[in-house]
């Protein structure tokens, strides 16, 4: 069943690959940087569905005390991890040509870059405590606390910096999208979420294992 | 008081509990002996609903202690080595603080009074940090009367007392019982555990190895006793 | 009732110790002075340097003695097993956060009001001209870093590397409140009517709501074993 997964998330990655690279255009006015869009928002598409897992399995363990809940938290947390990093990198490989440096204190880089140090605290706790009923429960409540902390820092940082670029798939301000690159960004989120629902797996699975012995 | 069926308690591969089965009824105390990392004192913080066993079920009184541990809460008065006590507050406060949480009354006379019953009348407006082990467990000893707990447990309540300390600690002990409560004392201590106590456990490996009444014991046949169980258990895996 | 009872009496607890134990207080006030002086080392005499970091400064000066503070709230409980008698006291334990919080609320405003009318001397800026919106400012602000401090803190107490994980778990999430009351005293500072600041205090306000409410909720799952 994982490796079935396993498989259509690589077969789904080629056709991100394909649909990025082969049949979106060159967009018109930011040229081939611009493909890296198609990393950059599944990657954090992917970090906040990690998050959220993060909270589910954190209220799930502090509910029922089952240590399957706890397993899923600390596999999405981990993953949640990656792909902020992986959002922050390709934000900032994006800047460099576009803005001239690869890093500005912009809104949304810096709210990913508040994530991203919020959920390195989490696996840090995780790290750092023996008894597992001790670590789930304290793990939840930073779960907790770091999820319902991401809208109150998305507002404060917008306030604070405002000059990004609207949001392409979410903002309010709905720029027109060429279909085609509509549909590329559609298939590699696709493959992002698929990937991510293998990694996970595997890692609950490995977890699973990690405390049989 | 007491009802506990097959707890265990597992750390990672280490089975510091396992599978331990007890019953204590009101008016009566159980010295728990062991040398140490038997288990005692994880087996007494499960009787105290401070930690979950993981597997196995517990009764205090007439409360399921896993699933409502609040309501068993209300029975229990554990005094461990710390004994709860806050070094900057005096005597008379340390009191006021933990009876007002406990939600109970917290009216000077009760306070009074409680202290006189475990003779800190005279230090009462001391602080705490100027006791000795000996008072600081006297003070433990009054929350718990103030309280009205009807089981008691105690973590080694003679070490570190001279002799006059461990005599009014069974003498509080016999006057706790007469009046209906249920006690364990975990201990090091043969001979004050046995002249307390109406049964005697012997923990090691995680497992009773024994639990007979005291009045079957002396003092020398306890020693030899334990000591053949426990080596038992270290000769073996 | 009771839960107000048993609120109250751990906030008395809390604050008698804390007189009673002078020596941390005077340490914080202490580090405070230090701070000012470790400041202006490092931005050099340039009065219009100072003025224009001063927003910054103060808060960063609150953010630090805070850590150290709100760090040490729960030190307390484990000298003597304290902590376990806490858990063992039947009822709702959220009404032990809810002392907690109000008194490091308390500890933490004196340190500020200190630390603030220290800045205003030594640095020469006017923080009394606007001091009733900025008093609106701290009091939200503080009581944001202490929800969580507190719930943190709590946590990280029982947990190896304690000095290094509390600050390492709260500074993150804390940023929104640095953010919202750094803007709002620059603004302040300035001169803007309130009026100006009145979306950054609302945030304030809706993130120490949100704050608080976890706080209660999750804190007996950090108290329990």
């Amino acid at each position: 069943m994982t490796r079935a997964l396993g498989w259509v998330a690589a077969l789904g990655l080629a056709a991100g690959l394909t649909a990025g690279f082969g049949y979106a255009p060159r967009e018109a006015v930011q040229g081939n940087v611009q493909r890296i869009m198609y990393l950059h928002v599944p990657a954090v598409l992917t970090a906040y569905l990690a998050f959220g897992l993060v909270l589910l399995g954190g209220i799930g363990y502090l509910a029922t005390r089952r240590m399957g809940w706890d397993r899923l938290a600390a596999a999405a947390g981990e993953l949640g991890v990656l792909f902020t990093g992986l959002t922050i990198v390709s934000g900032s490989i994006w800047g460099k040509p576009t803005w001239g440096t690869w890093w500005t204190w912009d809104a949304r880089l810096t709210s990913t870059a508040v994530l991203f140090c919020v959920y390195v605290g989490y696996l840090l706790l995780r790290r750092l405590i023996e008894d597992p009923d001790a670590r789930a429960r304290y793990a939840a409540v930073v779960g907790i606390v770091g999820a319902v902390n991401i809208p109150i820092v998305h507002f404060s940082v917008k306030w604070w910096r405002a000059l990004h670029q609207p949001s392409t798939i979410l903002g309010p301000e709905r720029a027109p999208i060429d279909p085609a690159i509509g549909l590329a960004l559609f298939v590699n989120w696709l493959a992002f979420t698929l990937l991510f629902a293998y990694f996970l797996s595997r890692r609950m699975e490995i977890a699973r294992l990690e405390e049989q012995i | 008081m007491i009802t506990a069926r097959d707890l265990r308690k597992v750390y990672g591969s280490s089975r510091v509990l396992d599978g331990v089965s007890l019953e204590l009824g009101s008016g009566q105390c159980l010295a728990l002996l062991g040398p140490n990392g038997a288990g005692k004192t994880t087996l007494l913080r499960i009787l105290a609903t401070l930690l979950r066993p993981t597997a196995g079920s517990l009764r205090i009184g007439d409360a399921d202690a896993l699933r409502e541990p609040e309501r068993a809460r209300a029975e229990i008065g554990m005094v461990a080595h710390g004994s709860y006590v806050y070094e900057d507050l005096t005597a008379r406060e340390n009191l006021r603080f933990w009876e007002t949480m406990r939600g109970g009354d917290a009216s000077a006379g009760r306070l009074a009074a409680a202290l006189a019953q475990v003779e800190l009348d005279h230090v009462a407006d001391e602080r705490a940090r100027t006791f000795s082990a000996g008072m600081k467990r006297r003070l433990g000893l009054a929350r718990v009367l103030l309280g009205r707990a009807r089981l008691l447990l105690l973590d080694e309540p003679f070490t570190g007392l001279d002799r006059r300390g461990r005599k009014w600690v069974s003498e509080f002990l016999a006057g706790f019982k007469a009046g209906g409560g249920a006690a364990v004392v975990a201990t090091h201590s043969f001979g004050d555990g046995l002249g307390v106590a109406d049964r005697v456990a012997i923990l090691g490996g995680g497992r009773l190895l024994m639990d007979r009444p005291a009045a079957e014991l002396s003092a020398e046949a306890l020693h030899r006793l334990y000591e053949s169980l426990t080596d038992a258990v270290e000769a073996g895996p | 009732m009771t839960y107000a009872r048993r609120a109250w009496i751990v906030l008395w607890k809390d604050l008698l110790i804390e007189r009673r134990a002078k020596e941390h207080a005077n340490a914080l006030l202490f580090f405070c002075v230090l701070l000012l002086f470790l400041f202006q080392f490092a931005l050099g005499p340039d009065r219009d340097r100072l003025a224009a970091a001063v927003p910054g400064l103060l808060w960063l000066g609150f953010i630090l003695a805070g850590l150290l503070g709100l760090g040490r709230s729960f030190l307390g409980e484990r000298d003597n097993d304290c902590w376990e008698g806490l858990r063992l006291t039947p009822g709702d334990k959220s009404a032990i956060y809810l002392g907690k919080l109000v008194g490091n609320c308390v500890l933490m405003a004196a340190v500020e009001i200190l630390l603030a009318v220290l800045f205003g001397v030594f640095y020469d800026v006017d923080l009394w001209t606007p001091a009733a919106p900025l008093g609106l400012v701290l009091a939200l602000g503080t009581i944001g870093l202490a929800s969580v401090g507190t719930l943190f803190a709590a946590m990280t107490t029982q947990v190896r590397a304690r000095e290094l994980l509390f600050p390492v778990l709260l500074l993150p999430v804390q940023v929104p409140v640095l953010l919202a009351t750094v803007s709002a005293t620059q603004a302040l500072l300035l001169g803007q009517p309130l009026a100006d600041v009145a979306h950054w205090l609302k945030l304030l306000a809706g993130a120490d709501l949100v704050y608080v409410t976890i706080g209660l909720l999750t804190f007996e799952f950090v108290l329990e074993g």
